[in-house]
């Protein structure tokens, strides 16, 4: 049984616009994603294309004005706003992508020092930090007093020492100089191999290569394909999805060439498949209906050509 | 105008130095690249090459005069954390003013909506958001760059399309860029050479 089993999942934003126009803005629509235990899942795609709306849902954090469909199971059991409540922090735990998730009044070893569920407190901050390669005069000091890189290891840090079942890692690694990138990556497989589950968001593909079992590819609020991490290799070829291949090919290592365009409007999806604007591939068929997401060698694609 | 940085000092309070004695120039149209590891001080000499800090030793000077202190900055950073970079309370349409006039052509090339100027910087993904602030940074009076960690809370695709916009602009202009990355293979492709601090 997966330990964390999201099922079309849809995000949507009522926003009202001018005068008594309303309007909904879909960040997310028929998303499903399953999280087993010790695996580490990694979450690639667009910017923008609802992967911390994910995370956020998961920690039953998202705004007021967000309406969501779908359900999220955690061990099989349907998660409530009142559950998830008592999980957050326990059981499922979040590394944030924003460094303004630190609280900015609080000495950042105490915030750390708070996270702890096992063991003594100031003893297992210590020894977070030191793997982190944080000083120890870095306890001491208030937020605005890091340097980026510190303060996504602090971050890194809180939910390391929350003794958690699931970690939600949403870029996790942006700055890390590459010792302190290794060190979290490290840390993150080890508890994969500890019978945790990381979902590990990130748009370091190439790190996420070096640790993930399985990689899901993100675009416009929706899964394009779900892929065993050994397929993004070459040029691609081996990838299902026309956004995935593009996505690769983008990579300064790879090509650093982009396809144009953007991800389409929230506020105005299209009918058809979500890529169709931006695919190489689309025929008329492509733009009657979404499709679905399908079993294709070993992985998942929702797209009617892959092959 | 090239850039000069001449034994440049810096420390908080009465922190040890972080560093003494940095020297380094800038040609206009130059991509340099500077790297080293995590709390050396890269974002500190970014700030203070872009007058957000003065220097405790040494001065910063732009075709051999001081940078102005009033007015637009002619050298103009992109922060690493955009959600620290912009008002909270605004809506991004103000935000972008701060820059000047946005040009519709390079908000189109960042791949800004024109919708999404009617948003307050939470309404928007990590990634949106900073495209602003690189829209904000290109002022038509920049004459450097500074990029810290500008990209990396970007996709590959959007990260690639922002970059080629950036270098397309920097080369009609004559403009300068510091990139600070840890990404070796970005400093690769982008950078005419690459510095360590
Ligand atoms: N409060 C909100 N109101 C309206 N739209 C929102 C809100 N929060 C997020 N969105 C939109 O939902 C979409 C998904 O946002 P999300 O933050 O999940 O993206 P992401 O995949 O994490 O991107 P990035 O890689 O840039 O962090 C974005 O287009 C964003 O503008
Ligand atoms: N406002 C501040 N007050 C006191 N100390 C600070 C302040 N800002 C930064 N520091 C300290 O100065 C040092 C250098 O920080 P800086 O942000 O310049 O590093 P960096 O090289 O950019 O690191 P990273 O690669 O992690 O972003 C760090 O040790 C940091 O703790
Ligand atoms: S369904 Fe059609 S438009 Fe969509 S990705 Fe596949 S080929 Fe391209
Ligand atoms: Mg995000
Ligand atoms: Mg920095």
């Amino acid at each position: 049984m997966p330990i964390l089993e999201v099922e079309n999942l849809s995000v949507t934003f009522r926003q009202y616009a001018s005068g008594l126009k309303e309007r909904n803005i879909r960040a997310i629509s028929n998303l499903s994603v399953t999280l087993e235990q010790g695996e580490v899942l990694a979450v690639v795609g667009a910017s923008g294309s609802g992967k911390s709306l994910l995370a956020h849902a998961i920690l039953g954090i998202l705004p007021a004005n967000a309406e969501t469909a779908g359900s999220i199971k955690y061990c099989g059991e349907t998660l409530t706003a009142k559950r998830t409540q008592s999980l957050r922090g326990r059981e499922i735990a979040l590394v944030p992508q924003s460094v303004g998730y630190l609280d900015p009044l609080m000495r950042v070893g105490n915030q750390v020092r708070t996270a702890v569920r096992n063991g003594k407190p100031a003893e297992e901050q210590r020894k977070v930090f030191k793997r982190y390669k944080l000083k120890s005069v870095v306890e001491k000091l208030f937020p605005f007093e890091l340097s980026g890189g510190m303060a996504r290891r602090v971050l890194l840090s809180t939910a390391m020492v929350s003794g958690a079942k699931v970690i939600i890692a949403d870029e996790p690694t942006p700055g890390l100089d590459p010792e302190a990138l290794n060190e979290a990556l490290l840390n993150l497989r080890e508890l994969g191999d500890q019978g945790c589950a990381v979902m590990l968001i990130t748009h370091d593909i190439d790190s996420a290569l070096r640790i993930a079992d399985k990689i899901a590819v993100f675009y416009a609020g929706t899964t394009v394909e779900i892929a065993p991490a050994k397929d993004f290799t070459g040029d691609g070829e081996h990838l299902r999805h026309p956004y995935s291949k593009a996505l690769w090919g983008a990579l300064p290592q790879n090509g650093f060439t982009p396809i144009p365009g953007s991800q389409p409007h929230s506020a105005a999806l299209p009918p058809g498949c979500l890529f169709a604007s931006r695919c190489e591939k689309a025929t008329k068929e492509c733009h009657q209906a979404q499709p679905d997401l399908r079993e294709l060698r070993n992985g998942k694609v929702r797209c009617i050509h892959a092959t | 105008m090239q850039l000069d940085a001449k034994n440049i000092g810096f420390r908080y309070g009465k922190s040890p130095w972080l560093f003494k004695g940095i020297n380094f120039s800038m040609q206009p149209g130059e991509v340099v690249g500077l790297k080293g590891p995590s709390g050396t001080g890269k974002t500190t000499l970014c700030r203070i090459l872009a007058g957000y800090e003065k220097p405790l030793e040494g001065k910063v000077t732009l075709g051999g005069k001081a940078l102005p202190e009033i007015g637009y900055h002619p050298v103009q950073m992109v922060f690493q954390h955009p959600e620290k970079a912009v008002n909270p309370r605004w809506k991004m349409g103000k935000t972008l003013k701060e820059g000047g006039r946005p040009d519709d052509d390079l908000l189109a090339r960042l791949g800004i909506q024109q919708e999404w100027l009617e948003r307050l910087p939470n309404e928007l993904s990590g990634g949106e958001l900073q495209r602003f602030c690189v829209a904000r940074a290109l002022g038509p009076g920049t004459r450097f760059l500074i990029a810290d960690e500008m990209t990396t809370m970007l996709d590959a695709i959007t990260q690639a399309q922002i970059w080629h916009a950036v270098l397309h602009l920097a080369e009609k202009r004559k403009m300068g860029i510091l990139v600070v990355s840890h990404d070796a293979k970005l400093m690769n492709r982008l950078c005419d050479r690459v510095i360590e601090l």
